[in-house]
């Protein structure tokens, strides 16, 4: 048995300690957000945060990972109140066939965590080792800078689901105070039209 | 009492006149400045060789700050001595070489001085410039001429004294800088006489490749004997070559405008940007290249230590089926397929450096071009981790007897990629 912490919750699992990450996060725990690409660690569609830096998990086994925090795409919020990451997304609809977008989410999750402020040249550097075949490069690019300036704007809270190495059980609905909601609600009025 | 002092003063004197006999010797006086060449007045054919020579010379890596523009200068240059920043070499006016004639570029190049009379620090690889002949040389200045001006400048040099006094490099050259031109040898044939001219010349190999003294300087005993580059080994490339296999000339050729070759690996670490520069000039020159640098390799058999004895590594062994044998010991062929470990360099080359830093990084193509792509595992390996996977590796597939101190090569390994 190793215990695994993922998205702040301790699991004890059954599989092989030389079990990609990937095979026990979709098949021993559900979580279904990081995607089976080419299982060799070169198109990023598997990536997960490992202490907050992203991590290939079709090529990490889970030996490696007793006592680490694992974050993945369904620890940035819920559908009901999705994290800033994940409503950026949604809002610059980048997904296309969205295979790759949560790797996307993760690995821009990863840089955002560290440098909000990232320039449009610093995303493009950290996010190229994730593929995109479709080719909506230019609106994941769009979503992770409307994340950035989420997190970055005037009225921008620590966010509620920016996981760190701390963190224990997210519950979401429990940290998430009225008024950030107000002012996410007033951002998406302020949207401009397309 | 008195005949002592005056002992001191004449002492005094005489220091004082050896110093000033050196700073004459030292002195260069500065070469006129000209208006900035215009574009016609260079043969496209000039401009396009220079290009070539360019690449084969890696220019651009050094003089190119990262995510600055092409040539812009500003790279920071860490030496054992303190750190240099590379020059603007864009044709600017006032921050670059836009003043230089043929002649200043000329002088740079060979004797290591700029055009108002200054001595360059030897992190610009004059010593090896200095056998490129007046045609790559006037084709090189028509290419350099004929870029886009950049306005920028670099950063201050961080250099103790006396180090910062530039004069004291015309001493430096006194003892190692042996001047051009290229003497052919008549031994060999005329590409590899070809390709020792380029290797040794503008593309100073050995700038990376060759040991360098406590003065910085390459040890000519120990050419291409494996040196140092910028945290990364830089593999013996004569007799004492560690390649399981040893290189022909054909494999070289392939790996140097690949960037890999299927019996000895990827390029890796400063070597990714040579092999993509030599991707875009003159087969021809890849090739001389190619043909010489074999013949210093050698063709004898490399030792193989027998595996027995090999320590029993559980967590190495593991880490290593669970990570690294899908591609290692896998069926597809390179560049997207691993290569066999006991095959590579970094595995029975001397150094453990490279292989942590393969482990820790894995390999991106550069920017903009093909390659092999490997994930790296910093985020997952601990220390102690990544410390049983690379004495297995090293064991059990390189065959080697264990590295020391990889302990520490794995600390600096990190503190390096955490920069």
């Amino acid at each position: 048995m190793i215990e695994l912490r993922v998205n702040g919750r301790s699991h004890n699992v059954s599989a092989d300690p030389d079990t990609p990450l990937l095979y026990v996060l979709r098949d021993e725990l559900q979580l279904n957000a990081a995607k089976f690409g080419c299982g060799l660690g070169q198109c990023g569609s598997c990536t997960v945060l490992v202490d907050g830096a992203p991590t290939l998990s079709c090529v990490t086994p889970i030996m490696l990972l007793e006592g680490r925090q694992i974050t993945t795409v369904e620890g940035l919020g819920t559908p009901e109140d999705p994290g800033p990451i994940q409503r950026a997304f949604i809002e610059e609809q980048s997904a296309q066939c969205g295979y790759c977008i949560p790797g996307m989410m993760m690995r821009a999750q990863a840089l955002l965590q560290r440098n909000p402020r990232a320039t449009e040249t610093e995303i493009r550097a950290y996010l190229e080792p994730n593929l995109c075949r479709c080719g909506t490069h230019m609106r994941i690019l769009r979503a992770v800078k409307r994340a950035a300036s989420m997190m970055t704007g005037p009225d921008a809270t620590p966010s509620t689901h920016t996981p760190s190495a701390a963190s224990t059980e997210i519950d979401t609905s429990e940290v998430d105070s009225d008024s950030q909601r107000d002012r996410r609600h007033s951002e998406k009025r302020e949207r401009p039209e397309r | 009492m008195i005949v002592t002092r005056r002992w001191i003063v004449r002492l005094l004197w005489i220091l004082g006149a050896l110093v000033l006999g050196f700073v004459i010797y030292a002195w260069r006086s500065p070469i006129a400045p000209v208006d900035p060449p215009a574009v016609e007045s260079f043969e496209a054919a000039t401009i396009q060789r220079g290009a070539q020579l360019a690449s084969l010379g890696d220019c651009a890596t050094c003089h190119t700050a990262p995510g600055g523009e092409t040539f812009a200068g500003g790279r920071e240059v860490v030496t054992p001595f303190g750190t240099i920043y590379s020059t603007n070499i864009t044709p600017d006016s006032s921050s670059g070489i836009g003043h230089w004639s043929q002649a200043a570029f000329q002088r740079a190049m060979r004797e290591g001085v700029n055009r108002e009379g200054d001595h360059l620090y030897p992190a610009f690889p004059y010593d090896h410039f200095t056998l490129v002949n007046d045609t790559d040389s006037a084709a090189l200045y028509a290419f350099i001429m004929t870029r886009q001006p950049v306005h920028g400048r670099t950063p201050d040099n961080h250099l103790p004294f006396p180090l910062n006094m530039r004069f004291i490099i015309a001493g430096w050259k006194l003892l190692f800088l042996h001047k051009g031109p290229y003497e052919p040898d008549s031994n060999h044939d005329a590409e590899w006489n070809r390709g020792a001219y380029l290797a040794n010349g503008i593309g100073h190999c050995g700038a990376c490749h060759t040991p360098r003294n406590s003065l910085g300087a390459e040890i000519g005993a120990q050419h291409f004997g494996g040196g140092e580059a910028e945290g990364w080994h830089a593999y013996a490339i004569n007799a004492d070559s560690m390649a399981l296999e040893a290189w022909k000339a054909e494999d070289l050729h392939m790996f140097l405008s690949k960037g890999w070759h299927d019996r000895h690996g990827d390029a890796h670490g400063p070597m990714a940007t040579v092999t993509q520069n030599f991707s875009s000039v003159p087969d021809a020159d890849v090739k001389a290249i190619a043909s010489y640098v074999a013949t210093e390799i050698g063709n004898q058999p490399r030792e193989k230590t027998s595996p027995a004895g090999a320590a029993t590594n559980d967590t190495g062994a593991a880490i290593y089926a669970a990570s690294c044998a899908n591609c290692h010991d896998g069926t597809r062929p390179l560049p997207f397929g691993g290569v066999r470990l006991m095959l590579s360099t970094a595995v029975t080359g001397k150094s453990a450096t490279n292989l942590i830093n393969v482990v820790l990084e894995g390999l991106h193509p550069p920017e903009g071009s093909v390659g092999a792509i490997m994930p790296g595992f910093s985020s997952t390996l601990t220390d102690g981790q990544l410390e049983s996977l690379v004495a297995y590796i090293r064991s059990n597939l390189g065959s080697q007897p264990p590295w020391t101190g990889v302990e520490s090569s794995v600390r600096e390994a990190r503190s390096r990629a955490r920069d």
